[in-house]
């Protein structure tokens, strides 16, 4: 296939950011937000990342639609190299203001996104002014009501005159897709769109951007900690999930591979904090983690950088670094891990001791 | 109608009661109502979870246990406090300076959006010693079980207690401001979303260790939520708030699998989970009401797949219908609820 049937393609991205705050070590005042991960985006796609806080889904993600500049590798909006667009100042095949237009963003905040001083109707005006500047004011507003209907929001003419204090989260949330869909984007980056929202609105939220999304040939990038609201997002629009750790990419496949089949002690994890509604599920209730909390972005472990917290950690994890490998033969399910190779030394190796010495006091005093 | 309802919920020992507790705020729309008329027993060391959507007024039962609704709002009612040693408290009673020795040392609570409340300018060493010190505790022993707190909740003692706030994480945090709640060793501790700002895995995380300290200690947790999978796991007892009421309670393997309110049961089809076939989930219809006017009858009603006339006329009382009296829910067809509104998930197990 082509790079220029990709919506987006990222190759071999690293996003790398100086700092100078933290308690930690200062080894390294370079923090690796991402690091080395490449990624498909087709049409009417849908991928969302799944990962802790900090694991750099964010930057991956504004990496994608153009707003963060990689510090190596490259990004393609239908073959077209995003960064060399917004450097040749218009001689590119495809000029970087209709790219930027092509990829858009919800937000996590659903208050924050929106001008709190300015009227659905005049926020949802602007987008459908930049495209299509013929429009006449009445076809504008038919157009914005018949959106907001759309969604739920009835009646319209009542919820266009409204404040963003006016509308619940869900509202809000649902003003902000109307918004990015009105660009006529191919590409939405759902930035934890729906965490914010109370749980029984989530699914409403994740139907409708699927419904929304045959209707305007999108695709979406979902970002989310969550994995049961990934898997349901992406689940039904047939999509993958990429599950993400200190900045690299560690397992990719379609959903129900991953939550059927997850290879990588990471996503293991993950399913594990996913909510259960099942009180008899036999849910371990200890965490499978060897450590809480992720360690320091900046002076990231050695070898499998999950090594310091990984169940399955051997010696071999510590100093050598795992690279991508297809699972059972499936070129769409890759995972980081070197439990997937039958012949790797690990299987050789001893097993890592037991957790550090603070964590071993306490688990000593159960 | 119904004999008048038992409201003990099979509590035996009732570290709370609450009667006829409400809340009200004037506005200019009218009389605010965010919680009306609640009844509630809370089981001495038990963990309490109370689940309800945005604006249910779940931070106002959490704040009416402590006596501590924040102004203009009224609270009316009666709430008796049973300490382990001593005598009962009708916390709203209390003068106020009374009411301040009981909060954080006999019930501490962790608010809704408290992570931000660390001064900044003051290291979490600052913070210990400083609330050691306005409850007249002695700060060296006090110290030393901070720091055994602080480890057993995987942080490492002299580290964190050197900190200011802004050099930790936000699970480290969270866990900074658990082990101080716990400094002045309290008997209840109410927690008010405590997780909510984190990732998954570290809710997760700390919902483990809230768990084992809680054990080890006999505290009461009262655990707040719009997350009902999130308490699923923990809680010995589920209380669902609707409209500024609860709804039903119960021991909460019963309310997960057998819930006994429509509500409750499209709460838990409306819940985004691994378990659940996808094609299976629906969103709950309508919206939740307004505090200035809520409907007549059962508050439900508008929403509620099997409403009628009865529901739109009467309020439902409490009640049990044809199974066990610890678990109950304000319903008047209790007994046709589970053939009306099936639950999801238990479909995927009778496969
Ligand atoms: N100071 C106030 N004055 C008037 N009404 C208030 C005030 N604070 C809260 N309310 C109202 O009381 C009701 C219950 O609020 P509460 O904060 O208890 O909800 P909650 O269930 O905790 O919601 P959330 O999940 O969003 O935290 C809501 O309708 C809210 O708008
Ligand atoms: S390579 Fe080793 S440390 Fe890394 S995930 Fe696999 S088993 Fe765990
Ligand atoms: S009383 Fe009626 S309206 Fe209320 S929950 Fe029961 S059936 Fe529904
Ligand atoms: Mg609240």
């Amino acid at each position: 296939m082509s790079s220029d049937e990709h919506v987006v393609s990222l190759q071999d991205i690293e996003v790398h950011f100086e700092t100078d705050t933290g308690i930690f070590g200062r080894d390294s005042d370079i923090v690796k937000a991402v690091d080395g991960v490449s990624l498909d985006i087709e049409e009417n796609d849908v991928v969302a990342l799944v990962g802790e806080s900090g694991c750099g889904k964010t930057t991956l993600g504004k990496t994608a639609i153009g707003v963060q500049r990689p510090t190596e590798g490259q990004v393609e909006y239908r073959g077209q190299d995003i960064w060399e667009a917004r450097d040749s100042s218009g001689s590119s095949s495809i000029p970087f203001k209709q790219i930027r237009q092509s990829l858009q963003i919800i937000h996590q905040d659903p208050g924050a996104s929106l001008n709190p001083n300015k009227t659905v109707m005049h926020t949802l005006s602007v987008p459908l002014r930049a495209t299509q500047p013929q429009m006449t004011t009445f076809d504008r507003r038919e157009r914005i009501h018949e959106m907001l209907s759309r969604v739920g929001m009835e009646p319209p003419e009542a919820y266009s005159k409204r404040y963003p204090h006016q509308l619940s989260g869900g509202e809000k949330q649902r003003v902000a897709l109307i918004r990015a869909l009105l660009m006529n984007p191919d590409l939405i980056l759902a930035d934890e769109a729906v965490s914010a929202l109370d749980v029984s609105l989530r699914i409403d939220m994740m139907d409708l951007m699927l419904e929304l999304q045959d209707q305007f040939n999108t695709s979406y990038l979902f970002i989310s900690h969550n994995l049961s609201n990934a898997s349901y997002v992406a689940g039904e629009a047939d999509g993958r999930i990429g599950i993400m750790y200190l900045g690299e990419l560690v397992e990719l496949g379609p959903v129900d591979e991953i939550v059927k089949n997850p290879k990588h002690p990471y996503t293991k994890a993950l399913m594990w904090a996913a909510p259960s509604l099942d009180p008899n599920a036999d849910a371990d209730p200890s965490s499978p983690l060897r450590t809480i909390d992720v360690p320091d972005p900046r002076n990231p472990p050695s070898g499998c950088r999950f090594h310091t917290r990984c169940p399955e950690a051997r010696e071999a994890c510590k100093n050598d670094v795992p690279g991508e490998l297809a699972v059972d033969g499936h070129t769409d399910h890759t995972v980081t891990c070197f439990r997937e190779d039958d012949h790797h030394d690990y299987w050789h190796s001893p097993e890592l001791d037991e957790v550090s010495t603070d964590e071993a006091d306490t688990a000593a005093s159960d | 109608m119904q004999t008048t309802n038992d409201v003990t919920f099979g509590v035996t020992d009732p570290i709370f009661e609450i009667r006829n507790a409400s809340v009200t705020f004037d506005m200019e729309r009218g009389t605010s109502r965010v919680m009306d008329s609640v009844d509630m027993n809370i089981q001495r060391g038990e963990i309490l979870g109370v689940v309800g959507e945005s604006g249910s007024g779940k931070s106002m039962f959490a704040s009416a246990l402590l006596d501590a609704i924040p102004d203009p709002g009224q609270l009316s009612g009666e709430i008796t406090f049973r300490p382990e040693s001593g005598e009962e408290i009708e916390l709203l009673q209390q003068s106020e300076s009374e009411i301040k020795q009981i909060r954080w040392e006999e019930i501490a609570m962790v608010f809704q959006g408290a992570m931000s409340s660390f001064n900044p300018t003051m290291t979490i060493g600052d913070h210990f010693e400083e609330t050691l010190d306005v409850h007249g505790y002695d700060v060296d022993d006090g110290m030393e079980r901070g720091r055994d707190l602080l480890s057993e909740l995987y942080l490492e003692p002299e580290q964190v207690l050197h900190s200011y706030p802004h050099e930790l994480s936000g699970g480290m945090q969270q866990r900074a401001l658990l082990a101080m709640s716990l400094l002045l060793d309290p008997e209840v501790l109410v927690m008010d979303e405590p997780t909510a700002a984190l990732d998954l895995l570290m809710q997760r995380s700390i919902i483990e260790l809230i768990r084992k300290i809680g054990q080890q200690r006999d505290l009461t947790i009262v655990f707040i939520t719009h997350d009902l999978p999130l308490v699923a796991n923990l809680a010995d007892r589920l209380g669902v708030l609707y409209a500024f009421e609860f709804v039903e309670v119960g021991p909460a393997n019963d309310v997960l699998t057998g819930s006994k309110h429509p509500y409750t049961r499209a709460l838990l089809n409306s819940t985004p989970n691994l378990h659940t076939p996808r094609e299976e989930m629906r969103p709950i219809e309508g919206k939740s009401p307004d505090p200035v006017s809520v409907p007549d009858g059962c508050t439900y009603h508008p929403r509620c797949p099997m409403s009628d006339d009865n529901c739109v006329a009467a309020d439902p009382p409490f009640q049990a219908g044809s199974g066990a009296t610890d678990h109950q829910a304000k319903c008047h067809y209790i007994d046709d609820v589970n053939e009306a509104v099936p639950l999801n998930l238990r479909e995927v197990h009778n496969e």
